[in-house]
Parts: structure tokens; sequence; C-alpha cells
């Protein structure tokens, strides 16, 4: 069953003058159509205003679309008398820590979003307890969010949503904030948590080295999905991308380069193993 | 250096106090500062004092931590010291040119600095003893009845833990926007007051606008996680009274009889 699905989705942000007349229409996003599976990796790739984090908003319902239609686990987010079930049901995470944190110790923050949800009080505990174990930061439940580090702070958020029971977690650029170690930090504890807890998980970034490990990835570009695939299936297309602004990761792009130069090396090459083991079997030739 | 300035400063220990229930601390010391202007004798002044020294020594608060948090209250202090001593009429005892002093001015003195010194000390020590968060839950459960004249005594209480949790951050960001104009060449250090008070223009300019940022996400960000109010939400952490709290209500209660009955005494004796 598809946990997500857009139809036709077109979101115009509209900025109008003191007299309420239209000034500028500018169209975010413009008739996508995705279907995102029940506890798939999903990477959601783009440059700067290509409208990826307003498709981001729309699954969570924060924003409603212009033209088209979401479905959130079947459910309609124009349907307002369900926008609860789908904010439970759709987690989200943004890019700057600081601003989601909303408790002043680790566990009330945690806490937060299951409180909303009118869970009983010992079930809120156990919830917490539970999720806090899921991102690696039981040890921290009684700190202050304020002395962490950023990563960290990224895996208090994603407690704090895991908290909540919900089937898939959208990420908004969680890493874009962080330095390279808590990148890592938070990627992992993002696949661990789709393989273990079966969420589904839909990543949206514009680091390419965070979608490798990706089911499918979806390129945007000025509101429109303009490739979709596996990572392997984007990855070859080395100058499509680069002419969306996207860099493709360094080994992909070191292969490519080799490749070009006459150098026969497979397409699609997307760790350092994989290239390592190209280069030694063009020596045993 | 305004990491320096500390609000709600909690010291933390374990001990009895600590553990209370803030309802109790936050009647307690309304019902200790009532006390404290309705005493009429200076034994019953004695009587608080002593209360108050059993209960800082039940804190575990160390006691040179509490007389740093007079400080700065000290040249306030002297202040109202000096004009009760030297306007107060009455009967005078000591007279040189237009300074006089008269025996209602002393008593008053007195009695207004032990007055203040337990005030305040009485006080912090509730913010002491207890957690910002624990305080704005106990403030919720107070003033709950008033949800009942539109009073929306939920959302306030929400603002103030969010605020609390804002100043530390909000503190850091001052001090890298203040670094950050410091070296395009702006000065926050010398010149008159008006001049010093232009100067915080460029500091507080973009501290405002990252602030509405911050408010506008952190808004989006609850929305996102279902709050929708205080209709239907549950605690993570109610506030609960156990037996001690109902104890400690009781020693209240003793408390400021004894300080009535003193009052009465004293008119008996004098």
């Amino acid at each position: 069953m598809e946990m997500v699905k857009t139809e036709g989705l077109v979101f115009e942000y509209i900025r109008r003058n003191d007299e309420g007349e239209v000034e500028s229409i500018n169209r975010a996003v413009d008739n996508v159509d995705l279907r995102i599976n029940k506890g798939d990796f999903i990477a959601i790739l783009g440059h700067n205003g290509s409208g990826k984090s307003t498709l981001a908003k729309h699954i969570n319902a924060i924003l409603t679309p212009t033209e088209g239609s979401v479905w959130v686990g079947g459910i309609n987010t124009r349907e307002e008398e369900h926008l609860w079930d789908i904010r439970q049901n759709a987690g989200m995470v943004f890019q700057n820590p600081d601003n989601q944190i909303i408790g002043t110790v680790v566990e009330e923050d945690v806490g937060f979003g299951a409180e909303n949800l009118g869970v009983p009080t010992e079930e809120i505990w156990e919830r917490v307890e539970k999720s806090l174990k899921a991102v690696g930061m039981l040890e921290y439940r009684k700190h202050s969010p304020n002395k962490l580090s950023g990563g960290q702070k990224q895996r208090v958020a994603i407690a704090g949503i895991m908290a909540m029971k919900p089937q898939c977690i959208v990420l908004d650029e969680p890493t874009a904030m962080l330095d390279p170690m808590g990148r890592k930090e938070v990627i992992e504890t993002v696949m661990e948590l789709n393989k273990k807890e079966k969420v589904t998980v839909i990543l949206i970034t514009h680091y390419m080295e965070e979608v490798i490990n990706a089911d499918k990835v979806f390129v945007m570009d000025k509101g429109k999905v303009v490739m979709e695939g596996t990572p392997r299936e984007i990855f070859k297309e080395v100058e499509q991308l680069k002419r969306y602004r996207l860099d493709v990761p360094q080994v992909t792009e070191l292969s490519y380069e080799l490749r070009k130069s006459g150098l026969k090396i497979p397409e699609g090459i997307l760790t350092v193993d994989e290239l390592v083991k190209a280069v030694c079997a063009l020596k045993k030739e | 250096m305004i990491r320096d300035i500390t609000i709600g400063q909690y010291y933390p220990a374990d001990s009895l106090i600590h553990k209370l229930d803030p309802r109790v601390k936050l009647v307690g010391t309304i019902v200790y500062i009532i006390a404290l202007f309705v005493i009429d004798s200076y034994i019953g002044y004695l009587l608080a004092a002593l209360a108050l020294l059993a209960v800082i020594r039940l804190s575990k608060v160390p006691v040179k931590f509490i007389l740093r948090g007079l400080k700065p209250i000290i040249a306030i202090l002297l202040f109202t010291l000096v004009f009760n001593l030297l306007f107060t009429q009455g009967d005078p005892v000591f007279k040189a040119g237009i300074i006089t002093i008269t025996k209602q001015g002393i008593r008053l003195c007195i009695t207004m600095a032990i007055r203040l010194v337990l005030l305040i000390i009485g006080s912090s020590l509730m913010t002491f003893t207890t957690t910002p968060n624990h305080l704005t839950d106990g403030l919720e459960s107070l003033m709950g009845p008033l949800k009942k004249v539109k009073v929306p005594v939920h959302e306030i209480s929400m603002m103030m833990s969010i605020a609390l949790r804002f100043i530390p951050i909000l503190m850091e960001e001052t001090d890298k926007i203040m670094k950050a104009q410091t070296a395009r060449g702006a000065d926050f250090e010398t010149g008159g007051l008006v001049k010093k008070a232009k100067g915080l223009i460029p500091l507080l300019v973009p501290l405002f606008v990252s602030a509405f940022r911050r408010a506008n996400d952190l808004a989006m960000a609850m929305e996102a996680r279902c709050y929708r109010g205080g209709e239907g939400r549950t605690k993570m952490k109610p506030l609960k009274y156990t037996g001690r709290d109902m104890v400690s209500y009781l020693v209240l209660a003793v408390f400021f009889a004894g300080i009535i009955v003193l009052n009465h005494v004293d008119l008996l004796m004098f």
C-alpha cells in the first residue's frame, strides 16, 4: 500500500500588495505525481529553491495544495477533520535543531508530541524511553538540550517524532546545519529506524552522500520531479545531475572522469569499495 | 559578559525542599511574604528568621550561595534604609542641622531591613529549589480556576516555559551578533549613555529579526507535532500531592498562626 501519494500537486506562493491584489505568483511545486510505498527509504534531492521543502510540508499538511491532492496513509490532506491524524502519522523533522525543541529537558521534549495526542501518562514514559533508546540518546534523558551537539539535538527531535508512533517520517534537510560527524550520526539513526522499526523515511537533502542507501531517489528542479530511480540509476547520469546544479558523490565523480578519459570502469559507482574493485579488475586485464 | 546574568537560578541538590510540590513552595512563599508584612513585633521577626533558617538548612543550599544573591540589592536596601531613617516623623533622638533622626525612624529602619532581607532570601529560596519548569507547572495548576473566567492559563504557562528555554539560545546569539558587529567596527563600549544606546541598534535589529524567525519555525514545529492548545492534552509529569506536601501545608498554617498569636502577645506585653 502507498504511504504517500500525490496527484497533480501544484503549490503557488502568492504575494499580494497592500490592496490585496496579486503582485506575483511563484509556483514552488509544479504538477508533481509521487508514489511512496510503506517501509521505503526515499530521498528527495534538489538544489536550493527546487521546491523540495515545500513538497515536504504538504506531507505533514502544514501546507495544502493549490491544485491537485496529497494522500497520506490514504487520507486526503484537504480533509480538515483528519488534520491531526495526518500529522501524527507523518512526523516531520526540520532543519534547525534549536528551533524545534520545545522542552527544557530532553525527555520532556520527547514527550511533547505524545502529550499533545492525549496519551496517558504511563504510556508517555514508555514511549519516551523506547524512542530515546531507538535513537541512542537514552543516557542524555535528563540533560538540557542546550548542552547537546547539533547531531544529538536532531536525534532528540527524531525521538520526539518517534514517540508519536508515526508510520512515516519526513526529514526536511535535517543535516544542513550540522558538521560532518553530526551528519553521519543523524543519517545512521534514520537508516536504523527505517530498517528496525519499519518506518517510511522521506529524506530531503542536497547532500548526495546521504542518499546512496535510499530505495528510491527523486530529483527535483524548478518545482518538477525531473528524475526518479534507484541511486545507481540516478548517479549514472552525471551530466544531467550537473545541469540541475547537483554534485554527485566524490567517488562517482572520480569514476565518471576516469571513464571519460578512456578507462573501462562501469557506470554508477557509489562507494569507494566498488571503485577499488573496478580499478583492481582493470589491473588484472 | 551577558552570560553572567542568570534568571531563575536553580541550585541542584537532593533535599526535602527540592522534592516538594511546586504548588506548596509557591503558596509557602506567598504566605511567608504576607506574614512578613503582618508581623508587628521583634519576636515575630525572630520566629520568621528562624523558620527561614530551618528551611535553608533543609534545602541544603549553602548560605554563601544565598548571600551572594543578596549582593545586587544592597544598594537598593541602603537607599531605602537611609530614606526611612531620615524622613520619618516622630520623637527626635538626634539633631544636626537639617538632619533629624527619630525613634520611629530607627524602628522603621530596622524592621524594614529585616523585612526586605527575609523577603528576598525567602523568595529566592523558592527559585533555588524549584526548576523553572516545575515553577510554570505549579503556576498553571494554581491558576487553574482562572480558566473559568477565560484566562488562557495553559497558554501563559506554555509561553513562560518556551521563554525560559530560549533565554540561553538568544543570549548565545546576542554574543555572536556582538562579535560579528565588533568585527565590522561597531563600538559597544565607549561613549556616553546616548551613544551607547544608539550603538545597540545594530545589535538589536538582527536579534529581533532572528527571534521572529525562530518563533515562526518553532510554531511550525509545534503544529507539526500536533500541538493544539491545552484541550485534550495529557501531562508527562502531572503534579501530585504526597504526604510530605500535606505536612508542609500544615507546618505553614502553624507558622502563620504563630505569627498572628505573637502579634497579640506582644500587644499585651507592651
